[in-house]
């Protein structure tokens, strides 16, 4: 299986201020599901952020999708954004836009016809349990609701890559079982999942999932199944789980 | 009655989708600024129309007009160089027409310095002959007619009347090209308050672009969305803006023609040339849009 995503001693600094994220090395399979673990204040935000390209690595080589993305002209950056799906942390509804328009949004940045984003759209608000709640603006909406309007806005346009920063947070553990298998569904699909959480139960309900854990800014992988070129041949995680091929 | 119009254009334009991608809302002192701005360069552009218009009136008018003047004191003398001059210039086919001026009009025409009781003879008046010469008759032709003349009179001399309104042409002249920079002045300003709105509009709505651009709008789908309501706003400005400087410039009209000077009436602007004053809110429009959408692009181009 290809390489979707590359890290190669990537290291991130804000400014003058010491790195926060430092020699961080992996690769991550198409197709794959990845869970990302750490610390609070460890980088798993800023590491999302680089896969989003909502930042670029002060150093190292980044690869996505097979391009280098950090010498990439930002032009070329809208094309590879648009096959990656992002659940922000803090959601990022935008405020005067109704359930509906959140979620056709990615839809219609790419060009989409109306006639053929209704359906979609629709489907996906009603999946998530926000079928009745079409017109209603993000500050009519609970924490939870919100929430699940954030994933169904980055699951619409079924993307290569997702990737979610405590995707259940706020949710019941019914809805976040339920979040949870629409991200298996899309995994079946081929999108190569990645998300950061702290909620051990969510990454024991994936079994087949890599898990990535990070420390003070530098990726602790005792296995180095994850390193990029990989170390070794995948093994037994540290928690008993399968380090293997995903999906 | 900017809510009025202006919420119709916007509903109609807002259907659009990507048109709601920023809060609709209230406006701001945008467009207003704009009618002010456009209201004082439709103003200014009027002026420098209104003095081009009068330059080249006052042009066709005394083009090709001649007057040859007689300073000889001995009235018999003079009589018979008016005659001898009057008959070779009647007879010069470059000269179109030829008019002996009555000594009477000159002297009704010199009251105001001499009196009403001097009567003609009783005082030596230099005897004037006015002349109009052909369209495109070269200076050289004009030059040598004035030679002949000058051997027919030695005190003869031939003044082109264009000479006279020379100063007054070099003032309008001037005039018309203040009136001309005021306009681009004011275009310029357009484009300096426009980049401000832009710019404040960019801040506002950053939180809005940078989670668009994270779902993969491009700099381009951003910019235009910024172009089109400041777009949006300038039409109104410029639109209240031309009708009350098309208003002002009518009642202006009227109260010119009412003076019945043929001076002042030859600044009024013919219809004909209206157009020309009207392309100036179309570009400041373009302009504006231009200019907003260059704001917009630059500003994002300092982001990822």
């Amino acid at each position: 299986m290809s390489n979707i995503i590359e890290f190669e001693n990537i290291g991130l600094r804000y400014g003058a201020d010491a790195e926060v994220l430092a020699d961080v090395s992996f690769s991550l399979a198409a197709g794959g599901f990845y869970f990302l673990t750490g610390a609070s204040g460890a980088g798993k935000t800023s590491l999302l952020k680089l896969l989003y390209l909502a930042q670029r690595p002060t150093r190292g080589v980044l690869k996505l999708f097979g391009e280098d993305v950090v010498m990439m002209h930002r032009s070329r950056l809208p094309g590879f954004r648009r096959r990656i799906g992002v659940v922000f942390q803090d959601f990022r509804l935008v405020p005067h836009l109704s359930a509906y328009d959140n979620v056709a949004l990615p839809l219609r940045v790419s060009g989409m016809d109306e006639q053929e984003i209704a359906g979609p759209v629709e489907e996906m608000l009603s999946w998530v349990g926000l079928g009745d709640r079409f017109d209603a603006l993000p500050a009519s909406l609970s924490g939870g609701e919100q929430q699940r309007m954030a994933i169904a806005r980055a699951v619409i346009g079924r993307p290569d890559i997702l990737v979610a920063d405590e995707p259940t947070g706020n949710v019941d553990p019914e809805m976040a079982k339920r979040l949870l298998g629409l991200f298996e569904a899309l995994n079946r699909l081929g999108t190569t999942i990645v998300i950061a959480t702290h909620d051990l139960p969510l990454i024991s309900r994936i079994p087949h999932a890599q898990l990535m854990r990070l420390d003070r800014g530098r990726l602790v992988d005792p296995t180095g199944s994850l390193r990029f070129p990989p170390r070794k041949a995948p093994a037994q995680g540290p928690e008993g789980r399968s380090l293997g091929k995903p999906g | 009655m900017m809510e009025a119009g202006e919420d119709t254009l916007m509903r109609r334009i807002a259907k659009a989708p990507q048109n709601r991608w920023l809060p609709e809302g209230r406006r701001g002192p945008m467009p207003w600024i704009i009618a002010i701005i456009m209201f004082l360069t439709l103003l200014s552009g009027a002026a420098g129309l209104g003095l081009a218009h009068a330059l080249v009136q006052t042009r066709a008018q005394l083009a090709g007009g001649y007057t040859v003047q007689i300073v000889e004191a001995g009235a018999k003398l003079r009589a018979a160089q008016v005659a001898k001059i009057a008959a070779l210039l009647k007879q010069d086919p470059n000269v179109q027409q030829v008019s002996v001026v009555p000594e009477d009009r000159l002297l009704k025409q010199l009251e105001p310095w001499i009196g009403q009781d001097v009567r003609a003879g009783e005082l030596p008046v230099p005897a004037l002959i006015d002349l109009s010469v052909s369209p495109g008759v070269p200076a050289r032709d004009v030059d040598a007619l004035g030679k002949k003349i000058a051997q027919m009179a030695s005190t003869a001399r031939v003044d082109a009347h264009g000479a006279y309104l020379a100063p007054i042409e070099k003032l309008m002249r001037t005039m018309m090209w203040l009136a001309a920079g005021l306009v681009i002045l004011m275009i310029l300003v357009t484009g300096a308050v426009v980049t401000l709105a832009a710019r404040s509009a960019h801040e506002t709505h950053r939180g809005t672009i940078d989670i668009m651009h994270l779902l993969g709008a491009t700099d381009i789908q951003i910019a235009r969305l910024f172009q089109r309501r400041i777009a949006l706003d300038a039409i109104f400005g410029g639109m209240v803006g031309t009708i009350a400087a098309v208003f002002m410039l009518w009642l202006l009209g009227r109260n010119l023609a009412a003076t019945g000077s043929e001076l002042t009436g030859l600044a009024i602007i013919p219809w004909q040339w209206m157009p020309a004053l009207l392309l100036i809110p179309i570009f400041a429009v373009l302009v504006a849009a231009v200019t907003a959408r260059l704001t917009v692009k630059h500003a994002l181009e300092r982001s990822l």
